[in-house]
Parts: structure tokens; C-alpha cells; sequence
């Protein structure tokens, strides 16, 4: 367990990725050219308006799409299809319904070879005491919160260690409270640990509260258009007035591309 | 305990009401005899061992046809449900051929096979595949893709996903499907045994057979009592395990 939790974090490198699709009304054009550098263990967020392409972006760093042009690469190796380096935090939680909590997290950790079943279970365990459902383990997933169930599915992507991870709006269906406690979770979590992380959401607030870096993107084709650094210090509070100014400046900037946009 | 009783009081209300029903002669002994009768056939036809045979012959004539019928359908469900062209061809086949009620598989069993185990065997493997072929079909096709898409992003392909979460996602669609096949082998097993003489065994069909043409009307009574007892245990055994289940993990009415 020890030599488990010393796997350092990725560095990812995408470089002029494109991808479009064909549906029945012709070729919709998701993500065109986008170029973006992660570092290790850095924490980088995605914003930007509906259907301009950030779970597409997710999709391809998972492997679970292939680029139209351009590369994804993981520490210099060219990423060819999914793999459990790069654990993905889906927005419906992905829980699978068959499996109780603990089921759930030991399902991918099944899948890491050099580790023995008891292993297994004290690393499943580790990661629900983390996210605070140690005492929910043995609970079908329909018995759980909202709430809840993403932390289950948290605690599943962290478990198997991966070096990268990726999280497509997974706090978007969650009460304000819930999402509070969990930023603050997701902050220690990561203090204790660092992974690089991808975080798609659709509140400036949260990837300010979240991120290192705040990338924007603009639709029609998705783009990216602009970034941020967020500099201040951890762990932050999502009702800091600092936090808050940063995240009006990036909102501005935000509705600034989309206009341009719709004026093009 | 509460429910057991008031199920207890139930079916004791049911006997007494026939019991009247016979005594006052509402309805004629010759047409249905009182449940004294009926009990004094089982008590003898349990003695002799006729009861008892028959009913192990029909038994295991069900569970290898059944047995069988699930271990065809289960994997082609799983085939039709991923390839384009299966689905066109021997899915298509597969609906129709459910809508078939299966005891008319009896008259072609018979033709085929003569009157032979194998012909029993046809009819209720004819009555099972179908209708869990095309719910296997119909689970694996409406898996939300999510759940194959999180299992790739955590290491797993082929097999794997096939036995860890193709097939365990689409349980509740498979659960019911083995079901609805269970009933309808029984059913076409009841018919295909009224029809056909078989002289490999007598099952519960024949018994049901024979007391009709002796006019043996209590015999007829018992074996009826006697399969839908059988059905009821089947139904607890086979099928109430999974149900409970699907009910604590999906959280559904099984
Ligand atoms: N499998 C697909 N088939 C066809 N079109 C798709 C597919 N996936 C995405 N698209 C299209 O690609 C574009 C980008 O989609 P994507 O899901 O990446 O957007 P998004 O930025 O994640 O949006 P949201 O914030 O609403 O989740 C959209 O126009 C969408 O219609
Ligand atoms: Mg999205």
C-alpha cells in the first residue's frame, strides 16, 4: 500500500486535437485544434458554455474517443484507448447498480494485477473512510443520496491510484451545501496526494475554488480561448471575496467569447 | 409468523368453501369431487409411488429442456444484441417465434421425433429459448452505455466486461425472461404429456390423461393441486432468490 500511494502524477500533453462527428444533419464539429500542456499534479479546470466540447476533450485524454488530428500524449506516450492510469469521473455517476458500495470500489482495483484480495478490500476501505462512507460499505447504490453516490464514485475513480484524473461536471446535479463539503474534501484529498486532474464544470466559482488554471472554451467549433491562473492560496473557500472577483473577471471574459460569437 | 397465518387461513377458508360447496351439492361429486376425495387419491397415489414418479418424470423432463433452452438463448441473446445482422436475422426469428404459443411445437415434435423423450425435450427447450433469447436481446440493448464506457476506463475489455458488466447490468431483463420461458415450458411440457403417450415414463400430463378417460375426476383434481404446487415451488426456489436480489440492489419490485 505504501509503494501504491508513491506513483507520481502525469503530465499530459495535448497537442491540435480536433474531433468532429457525423449525425444525420452533416458533421458537427465538437473541438477543433486545441492545444493544451498539464503539468504533474496540477489541478486544471473547463469552462465554457454547452456543447463547445470539454466532455469530448474528457473523452479523448480517456481514450475512450479517438482524435480526428492531433495527439494526446501521457508523459510522452501517445494515449491509444482507455486504460486505468487516467480514471474518469462520469456526470451521472456510473455506479454500477449490481455491486454494493464496497463492490464498487474494488471493482477496479480487480483490475490492477500485485495486489491480493485483502489488499483490495483495505484500499477500498481507505478511500471510503476518505470520503467519509465508511459506515454506508455494505449499501446497494439506490439506497444513497445524490450526494452520496458521487462520493461512492469518487472514491472508486481514486482507488486503483491513477495518475490522471478526469471529472465531467460531477457535482452538477448536487445542493450547495453537499458541493461545498465535497470542494473541501476534493482539496484535502489532493493535498495529501496530488494527482493531475481535469475538471469540467460549468461554475466559474467552483473551477476558481478548484483549479490551478482555468481554461475557457467557446463553441461552434469548441475552441479553446483563453486562461487563468487562480493564485491563491489553499485550501480556498468558495464564499472568499477574493475568489469571488477572480471568478466575475473570468465570467466576463467568458460572456465576452460568446458573444464574439454569435456576432461571427 | 402473521403472514403465514393469515395465508394459512386463506387456503383453509378455500377448502372449507369447496368442501361446502360438494356436501350441499351445489356442485356435483361427479363433476368435482369434495376435497375428502381428492386428499384420500393423494394420500394413496403418494403411497404407491405413482404420484411421486410422475412427478420426478416431468421434473427432470423441464429442468434438461429448461436447463438447455437457457444455455442456447442466453449466449445468441447476447450476440443478437451486438451484431446488426444477427439481430436482423435470427432476432427477427426469435420474435416470431415467441409469439408462437409452444404447445404448438407438439404436432412438428412429434412428427420429427415420434413419441420419444427427445420429443418432450424439443417442446420445452422450444418453449424456453425463445423468450430468453429476446430478453438477454432486449437487456443487453438498453444498457446504458455508461456502464461499459466506466468499466473501459478502469482497465476492463472483452470477456471481462461481457461476464462483469454486460451480463450482471442486464439481470433484471434476464431474470424476467428466464421466468416468462420457465412458464412457458411448464405450460407446453402439461400439453405436450396430455397429447403424447410416452412409454419412458409417465409425468404428471399423463396422470391428468389417464384420470380423464377413467372418469376418475378426484385423480384429476389431485394432479392439478399437484402442479400448480410444483409451479409455486419453483417459483420460490428458482426465481425468489434473484428477485430478492434485483429488489435490494436495483431497489425494483421483483
Ligand atoms: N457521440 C456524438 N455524436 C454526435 N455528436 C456529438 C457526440 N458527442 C458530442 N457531439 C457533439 O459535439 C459537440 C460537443 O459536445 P460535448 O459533449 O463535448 O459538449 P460539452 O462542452 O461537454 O457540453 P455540455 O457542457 O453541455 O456538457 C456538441 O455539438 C455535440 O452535439
Ligand atoms: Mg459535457
Amino acid at each position: 500500500m505504501q509503494d501504491e500511494l508513491n506513483t507520481p502524477p502525469a503530465k499530459l500533453h495535448i497537442d491540435g486535437v480536433s474531433k468532429s462527428f457525423t449525425s444525420k444533419r452533416g458533421k458537427v464539429p465538437a473541438l477543433e485544434s486545441a492545444t493544451l500542456t498539464v503539468d504533474e499534479g496540477e489541478f486544471v479546470c473547463l469552462v465554457g458554455p454547452s456543447g463547445c466540447g470539454k466532455s469530448t476533450l474528457l473523452n479523448l485524454v480517456a481514450g475512450l474517443e479517438a482524435p480526428d488530428t492531433g495527439s494526446v500524449m501521457m508523459d510522452g506516450k501517445r494515449v491509444t484507448g482507455p486504460g486505468s492510469q487516467r480514471m474518469v469521473m462520469f456526470q451521472e455517476h456510473a455506479l454500477f447498480p449490481w455491486l454494493d458500495v464496497l463492490g464498487n470500489v474494488i471493482f477496479g482495483l480487480k483490475l490492477k494485477p500485485g495486489l491480493n484480495d485483502k489488499e483490495r478490500v483495505e484500499v477500498a476501505h481507505y478511500y471510503l473512510k476518505l470520503v467519509g462512507l465508511e459506515r454506508v460499505m455494505r449499501a446497494s447504490i439506490h439506497e444513497l443520496s445524490g450526494g452520496m453516490r458521487q462520493r461512492v464514485a469518487l472514491a472508486r475513480a481514486l482507488a486503483p491510484n491513477p495518475r490522471v484524473l478526469l471529472m465531467d461536471e460531477p457535482f452538477a446535479a448536487l445542493d450547495a451545501m453537499t458541493r461545498e463539503q465535497l470542494y473541501a474534501d476534493i482539496q484535502r484529498i489532493n493535498q495529501a496526494r496530488q494527482r493531475t486532474v481535469l475538471f469540467v464544470t460549468h461554475n466559474v466559482r467552483e473551477a476558481v475554488c478548484l483549479g490551478n488554471r482555468v481554461i475557457l472554451f467557446s463553441p461552434n467549433p469548441g475552441r479553446i480561448r483563453e486562461q487563468f491562473v487562480v493564485d491563491l492560496p489553499r485550501p480556498r473557500d468558495i464564499n472568499d471575496p477574493a475568489l469571488a472577483g477572480l471568478a466575475g473577471e473570468i465570467t466576463r471574459a467568458l460572456k465576452g467569447h460568446t458573444r464574439v460569437q454569435s456576432a461571427e | 409468523m402473521k403472514r403465514f397465518f393469515i395465508a394459512l387461513t386463506f387456503f383453509a377458508s378455500l377448502i372449507l368453501i369447496w368442501h361446502l360447496l360438494v356436501k350441499t351439492g351445489i356442485w356435483s361429486p361427479v363433476l368435482l369431487p369434495g376435497p375428502g376425495a381428492v386428499g384420500e387419491y393423494l394420500g394413496v397415489a403418494l403411497q404407491d409411488g405413482s404420484l411421486l414418479s410422475a412427478s420426478w418424470v416431468t421434473i427432470k423432463r423441464l429442468l434438461a429442456g429448461y436447463l438447455i433452452g437457457c444455455l442456447i438463448g442466453l449466449p445468441l441473446g447476447l450476440m443478437t444484441a451486438r451484431s446488426q445482422t444477427l439481430n436482423d436475422t435470427l432476432g427477427v426469428l426469435a420474435l416470431g417465434l415467441q409469439t408462437l404459443p409452444s404447445v404448438c411445437w407438439v404436432p412438428l415434435a412429434l412428427i420429427w421425433f415420434g413419441q420419444s423423450e427427445s420429443a418432450m425435450l424439443f417442446v420445452v427447450i422450444m418453449g424456453t429459448l425463445w423468450s430468453v433469447l429476446i430478453s438477454v436481446d432486449n437487456g443487453v440493448r438498453n444498457l446504458p452505455p455508461i456502464y461499459t464506457r466506466a468499466a473501459l476506463t478502469m482497465g476492463s475489455s472483452g470477456f471481462h466486461t461481457l461476464r462483469h458488466v454486460i451480463l450482471p447490468a442486464s439481470m433484471p431483463y434476464v431474470i424476467s425472461g428466464m421466468k416468462q420461458g420457465w412458464a412457458f415450458a411448464w405450460r407446453s411440457l402439461m400439453a405436450a404429456e396430455i397429447y403424447v403417450t410416452l412409454l419412458t415414463g409417465y409425468g404428471l400430463g399423463h396422470l391428468l390423461h389417464f384420470g380423464r378417460e377413467l372418469n376418475a375426476m378426484d385423480q384429476v383434481a389431485a394432479v392439478m393441486i399437484v402442479i400448480v404446487v410444483i409451479g409455486l415451488l419453483a417459483d420460490k426456489v428458482l426465481f425468489s432468490p434473484w428477485e430478492r436480489f434485483l429488489h435490494r440492489r436495483w431497489g425494483l419490485n421483483g
